[in-house]
């Protein structure tokens, strides 16, 4: 697990056009022509369909430079299936907020699993 | 209890009593160091939980700051830079994470932190018309805000690291205290039970064995005895017999006599000297 930590170091980003656009800003951005990993962001709107999601989703977390894998929250909550069965530590899913959805954090898959340990607390 | 009269098929020897003993001292100091093991991560855990609970609240703030930033640079730049800032994204990340090792009680979780790498800047030319003030704060915000995301990506990571790791070990604990210590407490009763048994039957043995051997010289006795007596009984027989053999020979000697001298005295005292032979023969015998 240990090597597999060290080699990851990209954050990936899966959202709305302006999240998309104030992440790259910060940097994150990394556009190749390796096969594969052309782009470590994706931008989704409201007419992208689940299963593109779904697909682009999948790829992102079977990528094995990426340590962080940031998505809308409103996205995550099409696929929300497929990210609440998403246990693998690698890479780590952030549920974020975007601009036009402010951040629930009832639907988040992280704090629902601290819930359900924790009771209400 | 569970697992009640639930052992380990092995042979009931001292030997294996010896191992069996050996077997439930580890179970138990293992048992007691993985509790402590669980607790500590259990410790940590909840640390942690609350920190995320914390992070996640705060990033809904950066985020927000961070889109309200962006909305200035809209503003200012009087339209959308989405697609110039897309093209003009470099083959080399500024921001990247690093990954660095925490142990916790032989637990690696993994800490992310930030890696900017300055010299990299791949928006020179963005909003070099208009608004290139309210982008280079924009992207300072958003800088700040990933930072944040960075700390609470690990901080999720070493959740999930971490509820994997406290199941597998309570799921030891458990199984230690409740399957392999009673099993291993069942094995050595019931090789100290067979052993116990063993040795009741062994010593019954020895007992029935003293006990046939007392019989058995008894009859040994018995038997020299009898055989004694029926010796005895034996040559006093003889000797009866003999005795009537005697007496029935002296009879018939004395008929024969007493024929002979009837005869003799009825041949008028013919032979006097069988007469004293025959008397002197009885003499002999008696």
């Amino acid at each position: 697990m240990a090597s597999e930590a060290k080699n990851r170091t990209l954050i990936a980003c899966m959202g709305d056009e302006d999240t998309i656009t104030g992440m790259l800003l910060a940097g994150i951005g990394q556009v190749t022509n390796e096969p594969g990993k052309e782009k470590n962001f994706q931008i989704c709107n409201d007419d992208t369909k689940s299963d593109e999601l779904l697909a682009k989703f999948d790829e992102f977390t079977s990528r094995d430079d990426i340590a962080i894998l940031l998505i809308n929250q409103h996205l995550a909550d099409v696929i929300r299936l497929e990210v609440d069965s998403f246990t693998a530590p690698f890479p780590a899913i952030l549920e974020i907020p975007s601009k036009d959805h402010p951040y629930d954090p009832e639907k988040d898959s992280i704090l629902r699993r601290v819930r359900r340990l924790f009771g209400d607390s | 209890m569970s697992g009640a009269g639930n052992r380990e098929q092995v042979f009931p020897t001292r030997m294996t009593l010896g191992v069996m003993k050996g077997k439930l001292k580890g179970a138990q100091t293992g048992h007691s160091l993985l509790k402590r093991k669980s607790e500590a991560l259990t410790k940590r855990f909840r640390d942690i939980t609350k920190r995320i609970d914390d992070a996640k609240r705060k990033m809904g703030r950066v985020m927000q700051t961070a889109a309200f930033s962006l909305a200035e640079v809209s503003y200012a730049t009087g339209g959308n830079i989405g697609f110039q800032v897309q093209e003009s994204i470099s083959n080399n990340a500024r921001f990247k994470v690093k990954s660095r090792q925490e142990n916790v009680s032989g637990v690696y979780l993994p800490q992310f932190e930030a890696d900017i790498n300055e010299s990299i800047n791949d928006f020179k030319m963005t909003g070099l018309g208009r608004g290139g003030q309210q982008i280079q704060k924009a992207r300072e915000v958003y800088s700040k805000s990933v930072e944040t995301l960075v700390d609470l990506a690990s901080l999720q990571t070493a959740f999930v690291i971490l509820d994997d790791v406290i199941k597998v070990t309570n799921r030891r604990v458990n199984a230690i205290e409740h399957v392999i210590i009673p099993r291993t407490e069942n094995t050595i009763s019931y090789i100290n039970s067979e052993l116990d048994e063993l040795d009741r039957e062994e010593f019954y043995r020895l007992k029935k064995v003293q006990e046939k051997k007392q019989i058995a010289t008894a009859a040994a006795d018995a038997l020299m005895a009898a055989k004694k007596l029926k010796e005895e009984q034996d040559r006093l027989n003889e000797l009866e017999k003999h005795e009537i053999d005697d007496v029935e020979k002296l009879v018939v000697k004395d008929e024969v006599v007493k024929e002979e001298e009837s005869e003799v005295n009825t041949k008028a005292n013919d032979d006097d000297n069988t007469d004293l032979v025959n008397e002197t023969e009885g003499d002999v015998i008696f």
